[in-house]
């Protein structure tokens, strides 16, 4: 019930900030998407689509943390074998 | 799909599995709240990459299994009215009530459609000025945004045919609520990665302290949840229980503000039931008194009372971590996505319809 999917704004329309809405494409598939909940999204952004509203705009440098994290740990020896 | 290829990535995968495996000297059990994280631990395997000493328990996180038969039967009264449109989304329409449920309904004449966004369903209400038209509005703080917006709109437009149903429930009072049973065994969570994108996780920070436990907001895909779960155990290992954030390229610690004020504007907190569980104080929502035309069971008048449970499904216990889908008797043989005999049975983010689609074998 709470799946919701990123997918990339292609174009916006509308100027009542209520009812602003995107062209939103999902891997190719295309929808509207009502965009009040993100007044900063702008055409280019992903963002996270739930029930035919935008939720967040995907944060590209927070997107990469979660690998960074994975290096980091590498880095400090977390994912190599402990001598026993 | 970017944003979710990258998240899938097995190596990754299998990197903070091996963290996990490192990090572990001492059994944990942790809760993933989540249905949705539920169906995808289930789909990728991810509690076979686990060590031994990790547990995860399903949590209450899925809207269809906790809402309670009562308002499925009402449901299943409003779409026998000739004069109601019906809406509701895919998933609650083969959630057993009493007496049935709503496609034996729409068999049986009555107009159901299952619709995308609730804004579907206003649409309908102004395509069919003769007709009355009901959303089925259920959810968890991710689905309140959008259906808060659906009935703003409507009184906006002054639209006098569109009402909704309403089974809000809110994700903190639910972890409360397990952690204050006497028979909590949950020592560590992941919260729903999309109900902190609405909402914020500020809510979770007392909830960590008072109850000692680490609390890591998680998203959805295959890394993430280990990603969460390796986060989770080490703060178990390090005897720290903070709130930490996985899912921070959706999750703010405010959350949505724009949302948080529409919520607000046509919603208030108020006590709900949930399916298999019980009444829980605070724990869903309803609409504030100037949008109350709004409301469905005021609007048809419908009679309150509360209904019993089928006493074979032990869907409660098992939306509270008490027990597992695999421990029903019903599980596989009289209980089946096609013959359902409870809710978790029906939604694909219920803990048994994930067994029974992808654990059939052991
Ligand atoms: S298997 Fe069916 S009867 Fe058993 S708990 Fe799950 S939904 Fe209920």
């Amino acid at each position: 019930m709470c799946l919701a999917i990123p997918g990339q704004i292609l174009s916006i329309e509308g100027d009542d900030p209520l009812t602003r809405t995107g062209k939103v494409s999902f891997g190719g598939v295309v929808k509207d998407v009502n965009l009040a909940y993100v007044p900063e999204a702008k055409v280019g952004d992903y963002v996270i689509v739930h029930v035919g509203f935008a939720i967040s705009v995907v944060d590209e440098k927070e997107a990469q943390e979660v690998f960074e994290y994975l290096r980091q740990m590498e880095e400090l020896g977390e994912l190599q074998e402990q001598p026993t | 799909m970017r944003f979710i290829e990258e998240y899938r990535d097995a190596d990754a995968a299998q990197r903070f599995a091996d963290a996990i495996r490192k990090t572990v000297t001492r059994p944990w059990t942790v809760m993933e709240v989540c249905g949705g994280q539920t169906h995808a631990i289930m789909k990728f395997g991810i509690d076979e990459l686990l060590p031994p000493q990790v547990t995860l328990l399903h949590g209450p996180g899925c809207p269809v299994c906790v809402t309670p038969v009562e308002l499925i039967d009402k449901a299943v009264e409003l779409a026998s009215r000739p004069e109601v449109i019906f809406c509701s989304f895919g998933d609650m329409l083969r959630v057993p009530g009493t007496k049935g449920d709503l496609l034996s309904a729409k068999a049986a004449g009555g107009d159901v459609r299952m619709v995308y966004s609730p804004m579907d369903a206003l649409q309908l209400a102004l395509n069919n000025p003769d007709r009355q038209v009901v959303f089925f509005a259920v959810g968890f703080e991710t689905t309140a945004p959008a259906n808060a917006m659906a009935v703003y709109q409507a009184k906006r437009m002054g639209v006098k045919n569109f009402s909704i149903l309403v089974s809000h429930v809110l994700v903190p009072p639910a972890i409360e609520s397990i952690l204050n049973a006497p028979n909590n065994r949950v020592q560590g969570f992941l919260a729903a990665g999309h109900v902190c994108t609405v909402m914020g996780y500020t809510e979770y920070e007392p909830i960590a302290k008072k109850y000692h436990v680490p609390i890591v907001v998680t998203g959805f895909e295959p890394v993430d949840i280990l990603q969460g779960i390796y986060m989770c155990v080490k703060q178990l290992e390090e005897g720290r229980a903070e709130v930490e954030n996985q899912y921070a390229r959706s999750v703010r610690r405010e959350g949505n503000r724009p949302a948080q004020e529409l919520i607000r504007e046509v919603f208030e907190v108020v006590p709900r039931k949930w399916r298999g569980i019980g009444e829980i104080p605070q724990s869903g929502l309803g609409l504030r008194e100037p949008y109350r035309e709004y409301d469905a069971e005021r609007r048809f008048a419908l009679a309150t009372g509360s209904v019993e449970e089928a006493s074979e499904c032990i869907s409660g216990l098992i939306l509270q971590g008490a027990k597992k889908p695999t421990d029903c008797p019903a599980f596989g043989t009289r209980c089946t996505p096609e013959h359902p005999l409870g809710a978790t049975m029906v939604s694909s983010e219920g803990a048994c319809a994930a067994y029974f689609k992808y654990r059939r074998r052991s």
